[in-house]
């Protein structure tokens, strides 16, 4: 089922949003946004889809109209890129405080200064407590399958939030690799009429939408807010089994790659995860038990799951695309490391900080990586329990 | 698991990142599972670019640069002077340059045994078919001579079907000619 195609993470993005043909697409439609917008309008211009496409004069000008749109009833989606997401960040917390399952595709891209276009995610971490379901992507394949399933997660009724699906900047939104669309109906058929609830256009039933809220609720709403965070793991589950029966192809809370008896595993989100992969083929090859925890979600974080698939490796490497400049470490390294603080027993864990801005990953940086952790995992000794790869001395 | 990598050195604007395209689409129709990317910079027209691909007869997981490439590909001959074009390739990579030089004068400029270097006027043979030098297209019909990487019937049915979707059948044919022409025309030792 479905149609091979070559083409890039943007255009294959942009052909899901056309699939989910949503009632509304608000975006700043220029750099730093990616191709998605514009291969996108063109879809609009041509009739291929109904959406009501606002050009917005910023960032928080479109979320704050895909806020408007969603709170009225709407299907909405967006995109963005980089200081795209850092400019929308007010008003990515009252897309999520309001529970508004607006559906966002993300290239994820450096944030200045320095100024640089290209990939790492942290963007995407700046938006990590903002309430907000993030998803990240290997391949277009892997962008193009969660945005479609994001709308199915988001609308759900046990959870009603937003969703952000991120690809790599350049490595992955800019480059062209083999891929396979679904077809129009099945992608239709797949995600179903939009579930609205309490829409502000139901004016039968009028409605009061972000008043004012002190010490009385706040805090309740916010524990909502908590609860279908918790609910939305069960969820993302829920669909992924049904999206397999789909396209035959498995999702879950993460990927666990060659990890079921693996001694050393390294943690990495987005394309990087692809080029782990091809070590771990060629190191299994040679009697090395060399694994990866691909996260998929980093919010709803699935801590317990992420014991449970890590507890027996004996050392860990968590490598970060962005760092949280905290000075000990990226920001999925306290996240992984905590996780594991519970488990009866638990790796020796390291934090690499990789390619920001694009720099790539080859090969042979995860060959070292790997040899580090069989160093220590031999020794039970960490020599240097966060760090730089990748980068000059 | 075999992989092919590809590396083009071409200055924006002569459609290298468009020919990679084609390639990755008409190795795909074969079979092959493909991957195409340029560097991407300051885009000026004229400034030197590298493109590459990669093609596989297994899936493709590794997003890294191709920094070894078997095949290069040089689209402005000009770039021998000022970019090194053979940086990490191994001895036995194969070059296809676009320039009325030899094979030999060209294996000369790059230091390699013109074992491996081919040349086709890519540049004259557009100017024939087109009236307008994109030599991309031609280079790619050469390329199915000298590689092997795709099928000369693959790659004119690949690009005509694209083609028809934006030109008229005139332009369509001036590809495609070109492409043959380059086929025959491209010079070994």
């Amino acid at each position: 089922m479905g149609q091979q195609v070559a083409m890039t993470g943007n255009i294959a993005v942009a052909n899901a949003m056309r699939q989910i043909n949503p009632d509304v697409c608000a975006a700043y439609p220029i750099t730093p946004s990616t191709e998605i917008m514009q291969q996108f309008s063109n879809f609009v211009a041509d009739g291929d889809v109904k959406t009501v496409l606002v050009p917005a004069e910023s960032e928080h000008s479109a979320m704050s109209a895909c806020i408007g749109a969603a709170a009225a009833g709407g299907r909405v989606m967006t995109a963005t890129s980089s200081q795209g997401m850092a400019l929308m960040w007010e008003m990515l917390y009252i897309a999520a405080g309001n529970r508004l399952p607006i559906v966002l595709a993300m290239s994820n891209r450096a944030l200045s200064a320095p100024l640089n276009i290209h990939g790492d995610t942290s963007d995407a971490m700046g938006a990590r407590d903002s309430g907000w379901i993030q998803f990240f992507s290997e391949n277009a394949q892997e962008a193009y399958d969660n945005l479609i399933q994001a709308i199915r997660i988001a609308e759900h009724m046990d959870v009603r939030l937003p969703a952000m699906v991120g690809m790599d900047g350049f490595i992955i939104s800019h480059s062209i690799e083999s891929m396979t669309l679904l077809d129009d109906q099945a992608v239709q058929d797949f995600i179903g009429d939009c579930i609205t609830h309490m829409p502000l256009l139901d004016v039968d039933n009028p409605k009061t939408f972000g008043p004012l809220d002190l010490q009385d609720y706040y805090i309740e709403h916010k524990r909502q807010e908590y609860e279908a965070m918790k609910n939305a793991k069960g969820v993302i589950v829920e669909v992924a089994k049904e999206f397999t029966e789909l396209s035959g192809r498995e999702y879950g809370l993460f990927e666990a790659y060659a990890l079921d008896d693996a001694e050393i595993a390294i943690v990495a989100l987005n394309s990087a995860a692809g080029t782990i992969k091809t070590v771990i083929d060629e190191l299994r090859s040679t009697g090395v038990r060399a694994g990866l925890l691909k996260p998929r979600v980093f919010r709803p974080f699935p801590a317990e799951e992420i014991a449970e698939a890590l507890s027996h490796v004996k050392a860990v490497c968590v490598m970060d695309r962005a760092d949280g400049v905290n000075g000990t470490g990226g920001p999925l390294f306290p996240e992984f490391r905590s996780a594991l603080y519970d488990a009866p027993k638990r790796p020796l864990i390291i934090n690499r900080i990789f390619g920001l801005g694009g720099r790539d990953l080859g090969l042979h940086h995860v060959r070292d990586v790997y040899g580090e952790l069989q160093k220590i995992a031999g020794t039970g000794k960490i020599e240097t329990l966060a760090g730089y790869i990748t980068v000059r001395n | 698991m075999a992989i092919t990598e590809v590396r083009w050195h071409a200055r924006a604007g002569q459609g290298a990142v468009t020919a990679a395209k084609v390639l990755a689409e008409a190795t795909m129709a074969q079979g092959a599972y493909v991957q195409a990317f340029p560097d991407y910079g300051p885009e000026r027209m004229g400034a030197p670019l590298r493109a590459y691909n990669r093609i596989s007869d297994a899936p493709l997981t590794m997003h890294c640069a191709v920094t070894n490439p078997s095949v290069v590909i040089i689209v402005d001959s000009s770039l021998l002077d000022t970019q090194d074009v053979t940086e990490g390739t191994p001895e036995d990579a194969l070059f296809l340059v676009n320039t009325s030089y030899t094979p030999a004068k060209a294996a000369k400029k790059l230091g390699r045994s013109v074992d491996h270097v081919y040349t086709v006027d890519a540049t004259q043979i557009s100017i024939d078919c087109l009236g307008r030098p994109i030599p991309n297209t031609p280079l790619l019909g050469a390329l199915a001579r000298i590689s092997g990487l795709v099928k000369l019937d693959v790659l004119l049915e690949d690009l005509a079907a694209n083609l028809k979707k934006k030109f008229p059948e005139k332009i369509v044919k001036g590809n495609t000619e070109s492409v043959e022409r380059a086929y025959k025309e491209v010079k070994t030792k």
